[in-house]
């Protein structure tokens, strides 16, 4: 087992993917002999050759076009769309389109496309480069979204989106790529691709979280602690569908919860998850839920992206806020 | 720039020029039924052409058919095809059963010809699944939002050629109006830029529900785009089904050896409005405009060349306009057969494993229709 960065435990599953599976095709725009403007892709090309690696002319709706197109000839697609603002363009191709083939067919036909791309602020990137787009995705029947907080669940759950028959959209947080590192299995493994997962125990306090903000929550965890209030810190995974179950037997133990995103607040996954605990276990609750998310502001001018993205202080007050109701 | 000399560069030239190349749709019989290419002609046997004829006189009357149809409130969405027999017969005819096919909402003659059921196309109509579900498996169903079809053209167009299928491409089609689709230029220029098998159809009849072929665009043909792209393009009038068919097939065979993609643009013409849905074309067009090209019907220009050999008369072809109106008689009872639709087959086909919150709306779904 070697200690990888997030990003290379995606290049490490990736491997894995073309490796076992030649039907797997990487492509988008830069990720042939440049390997991705991350290196996300790097030297997948020169191990698996330009037919199964290859770059794309710059158009995010032609690519999601291959990527259909491909599968309706037998292929796995693993597109990347180079940052998820750049999803827009490519909507028809990924809401209007992929989503819906394999209903439209009355489950004939598969497209096991995996469509990749980063996103998450925090870097300080140029305009449309690190907006929390979930929400648009999340709404959409048909597809499935995961994004990965660490490491381990990066290799595993990029490996089971593209073995999965479904189309999912896998979303790679820019500010974990490099920041984090953890032991990471050099061979196969799979993470669940609708399971959500108890990051850290606790008796007091639920704390519902997803990417870059589980890290936010598990420090927030660590100073509440220390008060003697015991978070309990779920790390969502799968933000559609959403793992209820592991959430109600959380909520059915600590009676309190707060809700944690980076988008903003009125861009929905939190607001689905407190509707399913308002809906299925609000007799259990001993206060109000609670939400942390970003101001309704347009996403931030870069300078001051870091007094808009909630931290572990605002979870933290939350929490307290919400411990003490 | 100092005033009177000479610009390096003459705009209106180039301007003026540019759709030089396009100012000769290929032509094999012209508007009054002159065989303006004999030898062209010559290459087809008698049965061909009689079975050309044939092709559109099912199309004309499957047109007419599901209007009553579509009066009678027995289909629902619908383009009407009048006009456009020689573009889409002419064209579908080149292709092979293992080509693909992505077609858009007025290409269900062309869909049938490929290889399903007129009692298909009527239960896509009228929205049923089954209407997607065809004998065929080398077609995608109709696509409606304009252009999409386009993009995944290339991407199977791609699949072919990393798939190594030898005789194989993949052919599309669109309107005049989907030229001015961001997804036209997207799926003709990643073809080009893999080299990838694929014939790209444009049929220009004139109209885009309401708004007119001049308002789409400046160029003066839609065939030149193509050329941005680095794609050998053509207009071909499309009233002339041998013309439609001669440069269908030149481009199967040019995409079919590799050399990558087509643009065919034909020139046809909706004699209908664009949809049974409520379109009223006397709203934007007038009957002056409408006259020359009812003139140039493409069953009248053909009608007279096959007479004048006679290979064709009237009751011929009354004969068959009688078989195939029961022909689309049966297929309407057929697709108004069809098993009832289910929500929890809906929630069934949505994801390839449901998720849980549609597991349960599956179980809540089959015990209402269980009831």
């Amino acid at each position: 087992m070697a200690k990888m960065t997030y990003i290379k435990a995606i290049t490490s599953g990736l491997d894995q993917v073309l490796g076992d599976d030649p039907k797997t095709l990487i492509f988008g725009e830069d990720v042939g002999k440049n390997g991705g403007v991350f290196r996300t892709t790097v030297d997948l090309q020169d191990k698996y050759g330009e037919d199964r690696v290859f770059d794309t002319p710059l158009a995010e709706s032609g690519i999601l076009g291959l990527a259909i197109g491909l599968s309706l000839t037998g292929w796995r697609p693993i597109p990347e769309i180079q940052f998820m603002g750049f999803t827009f363009e490519a909507m028809d191709g990924i809401v209007g389109q992929l989503a819906r083939d394999h209903y439209r067919f009355g489950g004939q036909k598969n497209f096991p496309v995996t469509v990749r791309t980063p996103f998450g602020g925090g870097t300080h990137t140029a305009e449309m480069h690190a907006d929390n787009l979930e929400n648009y995705f999340t709404s959409t029947p048909g597809l499935r979204v995961v994004t990965p907080s660490n490491p381990y669940d990066a290799k595993g759950l990029v490996i089971s989106a593209v073995e999965s028959d479904d189309p999912v959209l896998f979303m790679e947080n820019l500010k974990l790529y490099r920041s984090m590192k953890d032991e990471v299995p050099d061979e196969k493994y799979t993470v669940p691709l609708d399971s959500a997962k108890v990051v850290r125990e606790g008796t007091d306090i639920t704390i519902v979280a997803y990417s870059a903000e589980v890290n936010e929550a598990l420090t927030a965890a660590d100073t509440l602690a220390k008060d003697n209030i015991s978070a309990e810190v779920i790390d969502l995974r799968s933000l559609s569908p959403i793992d209820t179950d592991t959430i109600f037997a959380s909520v059915d133990k600590t009676h309190k919860v707060v809700i944690v995103q980076e988008a903003q607040r009125m861009a929905g996954v939190g607001a689905v998850v407190a509707s399913d605990i308002a809906e299925e276990k609000i007799m259990s609750l001993d206060a109000p839920i609670g939400r942390v998310a970003a101001p309704d502001s347009v996403y931030p001018f870069a300078q001051a992206e870091n007094d808009w993205i909630p931290n572990s202080d605002d979870i933290e007050a939350k929490a307290r806020e919400i411990f003490n109701y | 720039m100092a005033n009177g000399s000479k610009q390096i560069v003459d705009f209106a030239k180039i301007k003026a020029t540019m759709a030089d190349p396009y100012k000769h749709p290929v032509q094999v019989i012209d508007r009054e039924g002159k065989v303006v290419d004999p030898d062209t002609l010559a290459k087809y046997s008698d049965d061909q052409l009689v079975d050309f004829m044939k092709k559109m006189v099912w199309e004309r009357t499957l047109h007419e058919q599901t209007m009553n149809f579509s009066r009678q409130g027995r289909l629902g969405f619908y383009a009407p095809t009048a006009g456009e027999e020689a573009s889409e017969m002419g064209s579908v005819s080149a292709f092979k059963e293992q080509d693909f096919l992505l077609p858009a909402y007025r290409d269900l003659p062309q869909m049938i010809q490929h290889g399903t059921t007129v009692a298909k196309g009527f239960l896509w109509s009228k929205g049923h699944v089954e209407g997607n579900q065809h004998e065929n498996p080398n077609m995608l169903f109709p696509q409606i939002i304009i252009g999409a079809q386009y993009v995944e053209t290339a991407g199977v167009a791609l699949g072919i050629k990393k798939n190594k299928d030898e005789d194989r491409v993949a052919f599309a089609y669109t309107g005049d109006g989907g030229t001015s689709q961001g997804d036209w230029y997207e799926g003709v220029n990643f073809a080009s830029a893999y080299q990838a098998p694929a014939v790209f159809f444009v049929q220009n009849n004139g109209w885009a529900i309401s708004v007119p072929r001049r308002k789409q665009t400046a160029a003066e043909t839609l065939a030149q785009k193509a050329v941005a792209m680095g794609v050998p393009s053509v207009q071909v009038d499309g009233m002339d089904i041998i013309a439609v068919h001669e440069v269908a097939e030149a481009a199967r065979e040019y995409a079919a050896a590799g050399n990558g993609p087509v643009v065919i643009e034909t020139l046809t013409y909706r004699f209908g409005a664009h949809s049974s849905a409520g379109d009223d074309p006397s709203r934007y067009r007038t009957k002056e405009e409408e006259k020359p090209w009812f003139d140039a019907d493409p069953l009248i220009r053909f009608r007279k060349v096959l007479s004048d050999k006679g290979l064709w008369s009237q009751a011929d072809e009354d004969k068959l306009v009688d078989q195939y109106k029961d022909e689309f008689k049966e297929a309407m009872k057929e697709a108004e057969a069809a098993p009832a639709q289910k929500v929890s087959d809906f929630l069934k086909w949505t994801y390839n494993v449901p998720t849980p919150a549609v597991k349960k709306q599956i179980a809540e779904f089959e015990a209402k229709e269980s009831k």
